[in-house]
Parts: structure tokens; C-alpha cells; sequence
């Protein structure tokens, strides 16, 4: 097939395949070939979603976890695309960080929980944090390429007209020239941010995370799996509208 | 440096080396040495020499963008005009080879990259911008992308943000080295155009001698080494710029003598550095 699918024919492919999907796994459930006390039926995460909303846990739920993420997004994408880019522009920075970021690089977002709850306790600030340092990292690496392969002759071109300067070169030519890889980075890490809501909020501050833990250790299988797609679909609205941001910063790429 | 040279006052001197040397080792293998050259107010100068001899390099010494090892720059500085606070131009101007566009920014936004900072409103900016691409022809692609132009209408763009600024020198480095023998012909013939109108003092870099003579009032020629001299100069007096006269063809063949380091083949003697 050598010719490109179009974008109403991909849409209903994408359908297609959840129907598919979730077809077959009601099947699977309702035939008995899939215990029912390990996986939830989707037919039960309706009901199971239904008793959540009245309880109000849900839209608790979003509510806390998107105050984490939204203000841990915030901070490690700023941060981390900052010192980026400082880093790509400045060698000497660069070599005096370069064993400390080989160092702390490998440290996964959850490694540092019991640090959280030990500087910040159970609290907004602990998953922030979390959340923050799972974002900073993906967002210093693209910014830091980003930066350094921005062609170096168009240095010499902001020297030759008068913009020479560290600020000059940052305004004019590194932010919009590294802004298609900065971008790169900040949608990573917009997923980056959902994936670490969970690590964030299992020691107990309450959320999306925590409300799993809840259930799951009840073995509410089908209340877990509501809180699943529920992050997913955060994710989905999140990248969309990210979209939008992106394609408004990069209206000048073909 | 010549006769002719001794008559241009101070106050004419738009740019001047003397006896500059440029090292990119400090000083153990030199690209340029022994080179002097005076450029004077109005001037065309054609700096011609075979590829990779150090026209670029020179250039962008004269550009303030690198510091000879030795030897002195004269004429004003780069970057804003003078150093004056309130300048409203700059003292010289490049065009590069590629063109070298910044592809987030229009046209328009492109010939005001080098206006930015320049003591202008915006309103200044904008229409000073405007005039530089009505001088190219281009006044009806402002808001264009540079992805949307073709490689001719690029260099035009380059060409303006350079005139934008009301630079005492110009500064190009072969900017039509890259189009197609067409575009490159019109490009010539439009460059004589706006230095007819504008009586800019241009240095332009090429390695084609037919160039030079379409455009020059003066050709310095930049050859041997490394490192590289001036290997002698001729001031062009052709009233038509047809390479199928016998004048034309002269000054060609003398050229290619100096470019190559052989004895000159004939008419007025020229100038010749010592050091080669």
C-alpha cells in the first residue's frame, strides 16, 4: 500500500480498533476466559464510573491530581528548559554541570518519593516535586540539544547586525531557532508529567494516584481502570490543546 | 599604495587594513599577511582571488567580526554606527553567501533584524525596512516567509537588511556565488543599479574575474600563499561593461596573471605587494 491513508479514513481506523479492542475483551470477560476478579468487564466501568461521580471522587480526584501536575509541569519545564538552554549557550556552564547531570540524570521521578514526604511531607508541594523533577529532565535534554545544534552561522550574522551580545543572541537567534526542539521537549513532558502523577501521589497525597492505590488495594479492579482511562483522556485533552500552543509558536515551519 | 591612492583625504577613507596578518593559531601558520588596502567613499572594490585564499576571512576582519593577529584596522567600527548611543545606522553591513534569512521572520521582519536596537520607533523601522525592499524589488513579498522565495529573491532580502541600516561600507561575500547564471546576471545588473542611486562604498568578494569587471570600479586582487597577499590591483576605466570588448578582455588577462603570480601581459603596471 503505497498510498497515504486519509485523515477521516485514519480516524475511523483508530475507531475501529478501540471497538475492536474493547469488544473482545468484554468477550473474553463474559466467556469466563478472562477471570473476572483479575480484569474488570468494560460493561462494569460505566456503573463503577457512575458511583465515583456521585461520590464526588472523581472530580476531587482530577482537581488534585491536576493541581500537582499543572504547577509540577510548570516548574520542571521551566526549569528544565531554562538551564537547557543556559547550558547550551554557555560551554563553561556546561562543563562545570556535566558531571552533576551524568550523575542525578538516571535517578528516576520515584526514587526521590521519600525525599518528598521527608522535606515537603504528604502534601502539594511533595508530588509537585516529583513531578517536577520527571519533567525537568526531558525538558533540560531538549533544550539542550536544541540550543546546540542551532547553526552557529547565524551568530555571526546576529554579531554582523549589531546582536551580538549574550541577550541578543538568546532573543534573536537561540529561543526561535531552538524553539522547534524546546517544543519537542515540553510535549514529552507533558506526558512525562500524567505518567508521574501516579509515582507522585502513591505515598498518600490525595489524587488520581492515590485513589488507585485506594482501590486497588480493595481489588476495585474496575474502579483502577476507570482511573486509567481517566488519565488517559487527561493526557489526550492536554496534548490537544498543546497542539494548538505549538502550532502557533511554530506558525513559521512549513 | 599608488598615486591614486594618496590623493583620497582621511575624511574619504571609508575602511582601511594595514599590513594585517590573520593566524588561526596564534600566530605559528598565518591565511593572510602583509595585507593593505584603503577603501574610499564611493568606491566599488571587486576583492578577487581563487577559492579558499581568505576573501571571506578578510572580509569579515574588515567586518570587525574577527581580529587580525597583527596589523591595524582603520575607519569606523562595526555595530551600532560609531558607538553612539542614539545611532540610527550602523557603520557596515554584510551579505553573505547563503543569503542567511532567519526562517521564523518574514520578509519584512528579516530586513529588520539589523534595525532592532538601532535608536528607530517602530513606525521608523517599518518604513525604512519597506524602502530597502522597494530599492530590490521586493516590495510585494514583505510578508512572505524566506521558505516561500526563491534563492535570487533571498539574496535580495539579504541585500536589503544590509542597505536598511545606511552603512557607510558594504560588505559582500560573493552573495551571487550560489544562483543560476540568469538570476546572477539580473542580480548583477540590479546591484549596479542601486549602487548607481546609492553611491555605497561596496567591497565585493568573488573569484569570477568577469564579475568583477561587470561591477568594479577598482579590482584588488587576493592570491598565493598561505599566506595570502595582495597581489596587485587595477582601477577599471571601461566605460561599457561588455565582456566581448577588447578593454574587457585586457583587464581579464591581466587579472588571470595576477590571480595566477605570472609576469603582467601587458598594458599599465600595476601594483604588487613585496611579500610575494
Amino acid at each position: 500500500m503505497s498510498r497515504k491513508l486519509s485523515g477521516s479514513v485514519r480516524l475511523g481506523l483508530g475507531l475501529a480498533g478501540l471497538v475492536l479492542f474493547f469488544g473482545l475483551w468484554e468477550a473474553a470477560v463474559q466467556s469466563g476466559l478472562l477471570p473476572s476478579g483479575m480484569v474488570p468487564a468494560p460493561s462494569a466501568l460505566g456503573p463503577a464510573w457512575l458511583d465515583e461521580v456521585r461520590g464526588g471522587f472523581w472530580q476531587q480526584a482530577i482537581l488534585d491530581s491536576l493541581h500537582h501536575y499543572l504547577l509540577g509541569l510548570f516548574i520542571g519545564s521551566v526549569l528544565g528548559a531554562g538551564l537547557g538552554i543556559l547550558c547550551g549557550m554557555l560551554d563553561l556552564l556546561d562543563g562545570l554541570l556535566e558531571g552533576i547531570v551524568r550523575l542525578l540524570r538516571p535517578v528516576p521521578g520515584l526514587a526521590w518519593v521519600p525525599f518528598a514526604i521527608l522535606w515537603f511531607g504528604l502534601s502539594t508541594a511533595g508530588a509537585t516535586f516529583v513531578i517536577a523533577i520527571s519533567v525537568f529532565w526531558i525538558n533540560f535534554y531538549a533544550a539542550h540539544s536544541a540550543v546546540k545544534s542551532v547553526d552557529p552561522e547565524l551568530y555571526e550574522l546576529a554579531s554582523a547586525f549589531g546582536h551580538g551580545s549574550f541577550v541578543g543572541r538568546l532573543f534573536k537567534i537561540v529561543l526561535p531557532a531552538s524553539a522547534p526542539g524546546i517544543m519537542a521537549g515540553l510535549r514529552t513532558g507533558l506526558g512525562q508529567g500524567w505518567m508521574s502523577v501516579v509515582a507522585a501521589e502513591l505515598f498518600g497525597v490525595p489524587g488520581i494516584g492515590a485513589r488507585m492505590m485506594q482501590a486497588s488495594s480493595l481489588l476495585a479492579t474496575d474502579v483502577v481502570v476507570v482511573y486509567m482511562l481517566t488519565m488517559a483522556m487527561l493526557y489526550a485533552i492536554t496534548d490537544f490543546l498543546f497542539g494548538f500552543v505549538r502550532k502557533w509558536v511554530l506558525r513559521w515551519q512549513p | 599604495m599608488g598615486s591614486q591612492m594618496a590623493a583620497i583625504s582621511q575624511a574619504d577613507v571609508v575602511a582601511s587594513l594595514q599590513d594585517v596578518g590573520l593566524s588561526h593559531d596564534g600566530g605559528e601558520h598565518f591565511v593572510l599577511r602583509h595585507v593593505s588596502l584603503t577603501l574610499a567613499r564611493g568606491e566599488f572594490v571587486a576583492l578577487l582571488g581563487p577559492s579558499g585564499v581568505g576573501k571571506s576571512t578578510l572580509l569579515r576582519v574588515l567586518m570587525g567580526l574577527m581580529h587580525p593577529t597583527e596589523g591595524q584596522t582603520g575607519g569606523a567600527a562595526c555595530a551600532p554606527a560609531s558607538g553612539k548611543a542614539h545611532a540610527t545606522r550602523r557603520s557596515r553591513a554584510m551579505v553573505f553567501q547563503d543569503a542567511r534569512l532567519l526562517p521564523w521572520r518574514s520578509v519584512l521582519g528579516n530586513v529588520m533584524f539589523g534595525l532592532e536596537g538601532l535608536h528607530l520607533n517602530k513606525s521608523e523601522k517599518k518604513a525604512r525596512a519597506q524602502e530597502a525592499l522597494r530599492l530590490v524589488g521586493l516590495e510585494d513579498a514583505a510578508d512572505r516567509l524566506p521558505r516561500r522565495l526563491s534563492g535570487g529573491q533571498r539574496q535580495r532580502v539579504g541585500v536589503a537588511r544590509a542597505l536598511t541600516v545606511a552603512p557607510d561600507l558594504l560588505l559582500m561575500d560573493e552573495p551571487f556565488g550560489a544562483l543560476d547564471p540568469i538570476t546572477r546576471t539580473s542580480l548583477q545588473e540590479e546591484l549596479q543599479r542601486i549602487w548607481q542611486q546609492t553611491h555605497k562604498t561596496v567591497l565585493f568578494v568573488t573569484h569570477d574575474i568577469e564579475e568583477a569587471l561587470r561591477l568594479a570600479t577598482r579590482v584588488v586582487v587576493l592570491a598565493g600563499g598561505p599566506p595570502a597577499g595582495i597581489t596587485g590591483e587595477i582601477i577599471l576605466d571601461m566605460p561599457e561593461r561588455n565582456p566581448d570588448t577588447p578593454a574587457f578582455r585586457t583587464y581579464a588577462a591581466r587579472l588571470r596573471a595576477m590571480i595566477a603570480g605570472e609576469p603582467d601581459p601587458g598594458g599599465e603596471a600595476y601594483w604588487r605587494s613585496a611579500e610575494i
